[in-house]
């Protein structure tokens, strides 16, 4: 692959020809947070909290393949404003409780509010009503909690038939992902532990495992999420 | 430290409407700083003195806890009326914490489940409690800023004693609260 050259933020950046832009800024020690999008899988642009300015538009920096002298506009007041308001309603959408949640501190949406450093959402909570589906012999479903990122539904499949366990359902506020049970029953251990370690919240909750690490050993005790790409320099 | 008399120490007062006390015992747990709070601090209507009523105005309100009952609101509205910055303290005066679980569902259903259908409930003598002197349930719990203007939050579940003491010196200092993002947490 050739190599080529842009610039975030007027910082030189070298990359692969048509690299994906979150990945190549990583490779160049800026982080973009994202919620839904994951290194070498395909681009989701679900969650739309890489959102970057190129060329004068906002757009989801998953969705977006570098090229030669692109110049990718990324931390300003402006746009980390509307990232923070992205997390915001993520929070009020729907219940996220913490103080009751087995992914606390482990929590990539969790994570992203400290570094963004989200006291309260600016807006109104919603409190909707979901109930928890457990009917799948090792899972639960905790749509209380679920940002409909949909890496599940993606890069979880069954490995025989190449079926999608998990998938969508409804529309607008009612979205929410469902799961094919009997799919999910044949679910290897390997496969559960996937299942809920790339679910980016606590919405995919393994039965009989909870709080098992202890609070200050967590996965973002240690340090803010985005750490082993920018050493902590960059805090938005 | 400069020593100050009572009569122009910054006034600090503090609340507990539906949360646990865990915030108040936050509060407490900045060890040997609780010589220096006493030094910077008058402290005024609070659970931890148990002054009842406002005896002079208050320049820092801490609530913790949101609003779940008619009571709540009152006590809430009360020192809004009597604090010169009102924070809320906390994960429930912040989104409603644990006591809002029940948002998703009527109260009428709680209510039920709770005295009714409980099953150490007595079979045909439960009643769902209800008398003049009880706090009367609001439909559902509110946190605090949708009640009344709240000028700043302190996240945690409790939050810790360094989010308190950062808040209080530096509010009374007048400095904008800036808390540094280790000390953020939800839980």
């Amino acid at each position: 692959m050739p190599k080529i050259t842009f610039k975030i933020d007027g910082k030189q950046c070298t990359a692969e020809d048509g690299q994906n832009l979150v990945e190549a800024a990583a490779d160049n020690h800026v982080y973009i947070p994202t919620l839904c999008h994951m290194k070498g899988e395909k681009c989701l642009g679900t969650c739309r909290v890489c959102m970057v300015k190129v060329n004068g538009k906002d757009m989801a920096g998953c969705t977006l393949s570098v090229s030669e002298g692109m110049e990718v506009t990324f931390d300003t007041p402006e746009l980390n404003d509307k990232r923070k308001a992205l997390i915001e309603m993520l929070f009020v959408e729907r219940n996220h409780f913490c103080p009751s949640c087995e992914k606390s501190g482990r929590c990539d949406l969790q994570a992203l509010a400290y570094r963004f450093k989200m006291h309260i959402p600016r807006f109104r909570y919603r409190y909707p009503f979901f109930e928890v589906y457990s009917k799948v012999d090792k899972l639960m479903l905790e749509h209380n909690r679920c940002i409909l990122c949909q890496r599940c539904v993606e890069f979880i499949r069954d490995p025989d038939t190449n079926r999608k366990i998990f998938s969508m359902r409804n529309r607008t506020n009612k979205s929410m992902i469902q799961v094919d049970y009997r799919l999910a029953n044949k679910m290897s251990e390997e496969q559960i532990d996937k299942a809920v370690a790339i679910c980016p919240v606590g919405a995919i909750i393994k039965k009989g495992q909870g709080f098992d690490e202890a609070y200050g050993q967590r996965k973002y005790d240690q340090h803010p999420i985005g750490y082993e790409v920018d050493g902590g320099t960059n805090s938005k | 430290m400069a020593e100050q008399t009572a009569s122009n120490k910054p006034v600090v007062a503090t609340i507990s409407l539906a949360g646990c006390f865990g915030c108040h015992m936050s509060l407490l747990d900045i060890d040997d700083r609780i010589v220096q709070f006493i030094d910077l601090f008058e402290l005024n209507k609070s659970p931890v003195n148990d002054i009842k009523k406002f005896t002079k105005r208050a320049h820092v309100g801490l609530v913790e806890g949101g609003c779940c009952n008619d009571e709540n609101v009152k006590v809430l509205r009360y020192f809004r009326e009597n604090c010169d910055v009102l924070v809320s303290v906390g994960a429930c005066a912040g989104n409603g914490g644990l006591p809002a679980l029940r948002n998703k569902m009527p109260l009428q259903e709680c209510l039920v489940e709770a005295y009714l259908d409980a099953p150490t409930a007595e079979l045909g003598k439960a009643i769902i409690p209800y008398d003049e002197e009880l706090p009367k349930l609001l439909d559902r719990v509110y946190p605090c800023h949708e009640v009344v203007k709240i000028d700043y939050y302190m996240p945690g579940c409790p939050p810790s004693a360094e989010v308190f003491w950062d808040t209080l010196t530096s509010v009374i200092k007048g400095q904008g609260f800036d808390l540094p993002v280790e000390l953020i947490k939800y839980d």
